[in-house]
């Protein structure tokens, strides 16, 4: 997109006005600045909107029952946060495998969710915490609007998010005796796009697991639940047999392709494994 | 259509006239004049353009110049203290961790903040903190002593301002 002007408001008010007129919202920039570089004239003309100022998108607290982190706080504060350690572990574990550390000084949380590449890392753990995003701006000006992450991918690289809406801020909802892990493969452990991602979550009483989830990366067109996997874990004894059960049905929801990091038969071999290592770690856990 | 830009770079204060698309490795080399910061990949795979950004590690060849006004920028032209060069410079020179030194200005920076958030970094810690720096030439095995012998080094002395503070 040729950029005609840059803009970084200081107040919400005002860059939902800057987005309202057409602006495009930038974050850390490291996917919306290799895109600019890599097709400079793609697409029609516009202004960036930074959100570097907006000190409110960058504010991780505990409210009403949620953790809520806003939408531009970096991949690096999600790591070492303690309130992010405490309530959500699991997002911190996959910031701790994202990228290395410049990328994660720059790349928000908002921007991994609204550029909704199939393999964004932080989707899958938002995916098994049942967290939802915050969107102001558009049609409903600043009111707020709530949508759960498991809606918000509806294709590769498109969300729910209508134009002119500014996703805030993401909530999860804090949840005793929850236990989740991640678990991404790639070609190096840093600096690597997954190939396979998989976050697994549960409760465990009396030896079974309740609300289960299970949520995959790289293998469909956006990041995805197992509603086969899930099914499976549900009320299931936590033995290795409800994990490689689980992780047999988890193939069943994948639909990987071909591409320049892995075939498809290699994913779903992957994703086998991955898949009962974060199931194993949740009962472990 | 250009907008100013003003910020601190290496401790000084710095003012231009940049286009709103321009990364911050264009605008130090070109407007700036400070070529110590590389363009690699210009994708932000390989960290040749790392700089330190309000003393956080970034990548210049994907961060727009103007997302960092009023910030304090340094390069690998300002590390050095009172006319002498970093310790870690110098470790890297000792240990003769650099070959065509293509990478090296990068990875002196992010040598640099690591060290400074971590004064004695295991080495499963080093090599976490350097995966965003790509060497094509020397293997590691001497950048990895270069680290090491800067921590011992830096042990014994007080951080320069030219590090900067970490903001968050
Ligand atoms: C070298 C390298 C390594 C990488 N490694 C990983 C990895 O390991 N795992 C991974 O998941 N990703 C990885 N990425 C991709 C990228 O870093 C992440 O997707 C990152 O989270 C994007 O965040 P950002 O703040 O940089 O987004 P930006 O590039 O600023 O924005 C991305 C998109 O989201 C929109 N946007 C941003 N914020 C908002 C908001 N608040 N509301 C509405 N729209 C918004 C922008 O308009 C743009 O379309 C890597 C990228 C690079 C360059
Ligand atoms: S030149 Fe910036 S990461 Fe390669
Ligand atoms: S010395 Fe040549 S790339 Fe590192």
């Amino acid at each position: 997109m040729p950029v005609t002007a840059f803009h970084a408001p200081s107040s919400l008010a005002d860059a939902l006005a800057l987005l309202a007129a057409g602006g495009r919202p930038v974050a850390g920039g490291t996917d919306l600045v290799v895109e600019l570089a890599a097709a400079p004239d793609g697409g029609p003309p516009g202004a960036l909107v930074s959100l570097h100022r907006l000190a409110e998108l960058r504010s991780v607290a505990v409210e009403d029952g949620d953790l809520v982190m806003g939408a531009g706080v970096t991949v690096a504060t999600l790591r070492e946060h303690p309130l992010v350690r405490e309530h959500a572990p699991v997002l911190a574990q996959a910031a701790d495998r994202f990228a290395g550390p410049q990328v994660r000084n720059a790349a928000t949380l908002g921007g991994n969710l609204c550029h909704a590449s199939p393999a964004a890392d932080l989707a899958p753990p938002l995916l098994v915490l049942d967290a939802v995003v915050v969107l102001a701006g558009g049609e409903g000006g600043e009111a707020e609007r709530r949508v759960p992450v498991d809606a918000f991918f509806v294709g590769p690289r498109r969300t729910a998010r209508l134009p002119g809406e500014l996703l805030t801020a993401v909530r999860v909802p804090l949840r005793g005796g929850r236990r989740a892990s991640f678990q991404k493969g790639g070609t190096r452990p840093s600096m690597d796009i997954s190939v396979v991602s998989v976050a697994a979550s549960a409760e465990l009483r009396d030896g079974v697991l309740r609300h289960a989830r299970i949520a995959l990366g790289a293998v469909g067109p956006t990041p995805l639940r197992s509603p086969a996997a899930e099914a499976v874990l549900e009320g299931a004894p936590a033995t290795a047999a409800t994990v490689a059960a689980a992780a047999r049905a988890v193939l069943r929801d994948a639909r990987p392709i071909d591409d320049v990091r892995a075939s498809a038969a290699y994913r779903l071999h992957l994703l086998g494994v991955l898949a009962q290592r974060v199931i194993r770690d949740v009962i472990d856990r | 259509m250009r907008q100013i830009l003003r910020l601190t770079v290496n401790g000084e204060a710095a003012e231009s006239l940049v286009a709103p698309h321009q990364s911050l490795a264009d605008f130090l080399r070109e407007d700036l004049g400070l070529t110590g910061t590389k363009h690699g990949c210009d994708l932000g795979d390989c960290g040749a353009c790392t700089v330190l950004v309000d003393g956080e590690p970034r990548l210049s060849c994907i961060t727009l110049a103007l997302e960092c006004e009023g910030r304090e920028v340094t390069t690998i032209e300002g590390v050095a203290r009172d006319g002498r060069v970093h310790p870690v410079q110098e470790a890297f020179d000792r240990c003769v961790a650099a070959q065509c030194g293509y990478c090296t200005p990068g990875l002196v920076l992010s040598c640099v903040a690591l060290l400074r958030d971590n004064p004695s970094p295991s080495e499963a810690q080093i090599r976490a903190g350097l995966s965003g720096n790509i060497c094509r030439c020397t293997g590691y095995t001497k950048i990895m002593d270069a680290v090491r012998e800067a921590a011992v080094e830096l042990a014994g002395q007080a951080p320069s301002p030219a590090e900067g503070s970490r903001r968050d």
